[in-house]
């Protein structure tokens, strides 16, 4: 349903994302990883409108969409999370997420309705009319995922939503992640938190100092020799094959 | 419904007898004054608080308002109401030019407000220069008091047409905080970023909101010139009316329906008894209006809508 296509974005003589390429099937879950720098959240606001891309093209659900605003692209069905929260501070709960909902919803009664139904399914309903700026790092993620679900995608672009949580918030939220799926909306995400990866992903991209260098199921990538490579280093590969029985001669 | 817009409601009607009860034309004077104030501040909170695009010139809309309603009576005969009506309609026309120029090339916060600033400056010189405006000299309307040429006799009829102005402009203030167009314009003040994300079309949010802003205002001045039948630049684009139009709404309570209103009338009341109190001493109460905004800033930045609410919450604590 989205396919982007050999994008490059430059920034002035920095090429942060070169000729990159990939493809999300509708109702998966589709990982984009890579070390640090690697592009892979400039490559998402290519994707989500926020930048134009310097060369290339971004097709989905068969129309052209490199040259469409940002929200123009969330009318069309493409949602996303900013790996930095960026709640309304100002709004409650209900109101941050009612936003999203104004997208379908025009009337006041039917976007709260709607605000209200998306945030029962994330576990926000006992903080509905608290500050949003009241919220725990936790309760913040979830806003984020509530607000974005709330202009109802068939494409959600998560950034790095498990980021800061620790590993029993991780545990609570991975269902979440395979819930919506399950609903019919195919993810993106730029994932970190490798176990996550690994167990959500059907597909996984990597990219590495601007450059797609694989991709495949989760098990595939995980021995992937130029993967290894782009996280512990040059050479890393051989020298893990070498000691197939990992460390023994450290 | 009742809950939303019965206090609005009730503080129209309230407004509306005030006529009655007070003959003075001194008092009356100063009620219609303030209220002109109040409403060029309901425009400055519709683009500055729900907004967050804080305007440091909205004399361009004012100023526009003002001498489009003056010069289209004097220069071209047109009637009275209708260049009224006129004069705002080309206040908001101004106010979507300036937007267009500005929010398109992406100025926000003190770049904005600098800009703004620079709109009515560049007006307030032109018009001072420009022999059809009157120049320095300024532009006198006719006195010709009949009802068609919107000037009464009596300066209570200016009382109600003033109030049924602020009325409409809360009552439409109140509509939109409750509507998906406010949604929008307070997601655009707290985050653009996201609300871009969440479809929210942020630059055509923001010129709907300048336009209207603009027109609530401009007819603050057209109201102006019909009560006070002259006008020169200095009353139209000078900072004078920039200033008293951001002040209000932010001693009164910025971004809700009812600081503005309530930011003006405090403001004039508290000038007035300065000015009897400190007597002679020239400009005392723009003085004082400097210390009243300090003052509001540091200790109730919410403002008296903020303070009045602590007091509610106060009173309903005590009472359970």
């Amino acid at each position: 349903m989205l396919s982007v296509a050999s994008v490059t974005k430059r920034f002035g003589g920095l090429v942060a994302v070169d000729s990159a390429s990939l493809a999300v099937a509708p109702g998966s879950i589709t990982g984009l990883i890579g070390p640090n720098g690697a592009g892979k959240t400039t490559l998402f606001t290519l994707i989500a409108g926020f930048e134009q891309p310097s060369s290339g093209t971004i097709v989905f659900d068969g129309t052209d969409i490199t040259a469409l605003p940002a929200h123009r692209r969330a009318e069309r069905g493409i949602a996303r999370t900013f790996q930095i929260v960026q709640p309304f501070a100002g709004l409650s709960v209900v109101e941050n997420i009612a936003v999203g909902a104004y997208l379908r919803h025009p009337r006041r009664a039917d976007a709260q309705a709607k605000a209200r139904s998306v945030a029962d399914f994330l576990g926000l309903n006992g903080m509905l009319d608290q500050s949003a700026a009241a919220l725990t790092v936790a309760g913040r993620k979830r806003l984020e995922l509530a607000r974005a679900l709330a202009t109802e995608p068939t494409l959600l672009l998560l950034d790095e939503v498990l980021a800061g949580l620790n590993p029993s918030e991780i545990r609570d939220m991975l269902p979440v992640i395979r819930q919506i799926r399950d609903r019919g909306v195919a993810i993106l995400m730029v994932e970190h938190v490798m176990q996550a990866v690994m167990s959500l992903c059907e597909h996984i991209h990597v990219l590495a100092q601007g450059k797609m260098i694989a991709q495949g199921k989760p098990a595939e990538i995980a021995s992937h020799p130029a993967v290894i490579e782009a996280y512990l280093g040059q050479g890393a590969a051989k020298r893990l094959q070498a000691a197939p029985s990992g460390g023994a001669h450290a | 419904m009742i809950r939303a817009y019965g206090p609005a409601l009730a503080l129209i009607g309230l407004a509306a007898l005030v006529p009655f009860a007070v003959s003075a034309n001194t008092v009356l004077n100063f009620i219609v004054f303030a209220l002109i104030i109040a409403l060029a501040a309901q425009g400055w909170n519709l683009l500055g608080g729900l907004a967050g695009q804080f305007s440091f010139g909205h004399a361009a809309f004012f100023g526009t308002g003002a001498y489009a309603a003056a010069l289209l009576q004097t220069r071209y005969g047109v009637n009275a109401w209708v260049a009224f009506a006129l004069g705002i309609v080309l206040a908001a026309a101004i106010g979507w030019v300036i937007g267009f120029l500005s929010f398109r090339s992406g100025l926000r916060g003190s770049y904005f407000a600098l800009v703004t600033l620079a709109f009515a400056e560049v007006l307030r010189i032109l018009a001072n220069a420009s022999a059809f405006t009157g120049g320095a000299a300024g532009t006198l309307v006719k006195l010709d008091v009949r009802p068609e040429n919107f000037q009464f006799v009596s300066r209570a009829a200016f009382v109600w047409i003033a109030v049924a102005l602020v009325g409409a402009v809360l009552l439409m203030t109140i509509a939109i905080m409750r509507a998906r167009f406010g949604a929008w314009l307070t997601a655009v003040r707290e985050n653009e970023d996201a609300a871009r994300a969440l479809g929210v079309d942020t630059l055509a949010v923001k010129l709907k909101a300048i336009t209207l802003s603009a027109a609530i205002t401009g007819a603050a001045g057209a109201l102006y010139v019909q009560y006070f039948l002259y006008l020169d630049a200095g009353i139209a684009y000078g900072p004078w009316i920039s200033i008293e139009a951001l002040i209000a709404p932010i001693i009164g309570g910025i971004g809700t329906a009812f600081g503005p209103v309530l930011g003006a009338v405090a403001l004039h009341v508290f000038g007035e008894a300065a000015k009897l109190v400190a007597g002679g001493v020239p400009g005392i109460d723009l003085v004082l209006y400097g210390l009243l905004l300090v003052a509001t800033i540091a200790f109730a930045p919410d403002g008296l809508m903020g303070l009045l609410m602590r007091l509610g919450r106060r009173k309903t604590k005590e009472a359970r």
